[in-house]
């Protein structure tokens, strides 16, 4: 019988501890970057939907569809293989970030209209009744509403979308999933850089949903 | 009357001296005239072609059964709901109408906030801000609408909260309130803007029996000491008897019968006023 020992190499798993590392926080940073890129967009096409312009909402709403209706892999390969034909020449690790993001935007952006239906509509009134300008309505009274119960559905988001940074190596990007498959395949070795790989997105996953539990918590009205 | 035909009349005005006098004196300019007000929802009618005037300072209590239009009176009046046809003038001015280059067109956002802003309303759901406190809620508007330093602001929201004797709630969240103080501190938020018409539309019916005296008391004591213009829609008929200059009854849209309170309810014109009044009395 072959021993754990034999099969998961300790020492040579510290030895590439460091470059795994290091592409964990090129990941960790992919996913806070586009998510917060995705978390204001998201918002703008929810209320763009909302609007009373019915052009804009339409063409907002068929956006949103066709976004989450096709695979995340392709957008990323239009934008970093199909965009430069037309001048649009973007970084691997730019087309990458603004792709998911993107990506990620419309799937929040329905989290969000969820929430802002959840608001009643005599606040929308009080607003009105008050003269509240649009822009304060939103900012002052609908959006900090809106927003509270929401969270824990966002923060799931925050946590498939860094799961699903891994999209991105196919587009040249070296993150986590990828760094782990160029060690094996110079070592021959996958065992050690997969399984250490899926430790780290756990650990950083975890952290994620509990940080935003926290936020959950702080934000809680009494 | 239609939006022309009140143009024509404007015009009128403007070049009649002697009508142009007797509209434009202050003393008889109402602070609120309803002209043809109609409001439809598809093909309900709710307002049908209503016509009110409301004197400075008076109080008008709204009475009538349910789907009557006697909300949708106060939520056309406050720009909640748009008019189907007809013109509501508040304080001499046209509200979803400005004169621009001699001419009637429809009103900017910028003229409809100015003209609001005589109103205040006050709503059955209280609709308090639940994420501020009841101080929070009272300097919104004033900082973000008047422009108010946030100081002068909590200054003024202070006094209306110990006004409506709630002096000790300011740091409260709503939820942390009754409904009545709740209802309070909405009065106050309202109050905060300096409106020279308050709105009620059923301030009381969501509350406890017990609850409703201390927001009729605030209501009351505003009337005595403020000058304030005051619709009410209310089923408080004790309420309306006492503390209104005049009653009027909605049914089907239309003001069917209208009174000072000892006449309206001592002695009823209408038949449908009589049975409306006798159901209600059986209720209690």
């Amino acid at each position: 019988m072959t021993s754990l020992g034999q099969l998961f190499d300790v020492k040579y798993a510290l030895q590439i501890l460091p470059e795994l590392a290091r592409a964990a926080t090129y990941t960790i940073g992919i996913t806070l970057v586009g998510f917060a890129i995705a978390l204001v967009l998201g918002l703008v096409l929810a209320i763009m939907r909302r609007s009373d312009f019915a052009p804009l909402a339409k063409t907002t709403a068929f956006f949103i569809e066709f976004i989450r209706s096709t695979p995340l892999l392709i957008q990323v390969y239009v934008l970093f293989y199909v965009a430069p034909l037309y001048g649009f020449t973007m970084s691997a690790l730019t087309a990458g970030t603004l792709g998911i993001a993107v990506h990620y935007a419309c799937y929040v952006s329905e989290v969000y209209r969820a929430g802002l239906n959840g608001v009643a509509r005599g606040q929308w009134e009080a607003s009105c009744a008050l003269s509240l300008r649009p822009w304060r309505t939103y900012t002052g009274v609908i959006l900090p509403q809106a927003i509270r119960p929401v969270i824990p559905a966002l923060g799931n988001y925050l946590v498939a979308m860094f799961k699903d940074t891994p999209v991105l190596s196919a587009i040249t990007v070296v993150e986590l999933m990828q760094q782990a498959k160029n060690i094996g395949s110079e070592t021959f070795r996958y065992l050690e850089p997969i399984t250490m790989t899926g430790i780290f997105f756990l650990i950083i996953s975890v952290t994620f949903a509990s940080g935003v539990r926290h936020i959950e918590r702080r934000v809680r009205l009494p | 009357m239609t939006a022309t035909q009140y143009q024509e009349q404007q015009m009128k005005r403007d070049f009649d001296p002697a009508l142009g006098r007797a509209a434009d004196a202050s003393a008889n300019t109402p602070m609120v005239r309803f002209r043809n007000v109609t409001k439809r929802y598809g093909p309900l009618t709710v307002l049908d072609g209503l016509d009110l005037d409301v004197a400075p300072n008076e109080k008008v209590a709204i009475i009538g059964p349910s789907g009557s239009g006697k909300s949708t009176l106060l939520r056309v009046l406050m720009t909640l709901d748009p008019l189907t046809d007809g013109v509501i003038e508040v304080d001499g001015q046209p509200l979803t109408h400005e004169m621009r280059g001699g001419k009637l067109v429809p009103a900017s956002p910028r003229h409809v906030r100015q003209v609001r802003s005589k109103i205040g309303m006050v709503f059955q759901s209280f609709n308090l801000f639940p994420h501020m406190t009841a101080l929070a809620n009272t300097i919104e508007a004033p900082m973000s609408v008047l422009g108010l330093s946030k100081k002068e602001a909590t200054e003024r929201a202070r006094e209306l909260l110990s006004l409506v004797g709630l002096a000790e709630k300011c740091e409260h969240y709503p939820s942390q309130l009754s409904g009545g103080q709740q209802q309070r501190v909405a009065i106050a938020r309202a109050l905060a803007m300096r409106p020279k018409i308050m709105l009620f539309d059923e301030v009381t019916s969501a509350l406890d029996p017990e609850l409703c005296g201390e927001v009729l008391n605030v209501i009351r004591r505003l009337g005595e000491e403020h000058n304030l213009t005051m619709l009410m829609v209310t089923h408080q008929m004790g309420f309306a008897k006492e503390f209104a200059d005049r009653v009027c009854f909605f049914s089907q849209g239309k003001i069917i019968e209208q009174a000072p309170p000892q006449q309206f309810f001592s002695a009823p014109q209408h038949e449908r006023t009589r049975q409306f009044l006798r159901a209600v009395t059986e209720a209690l």
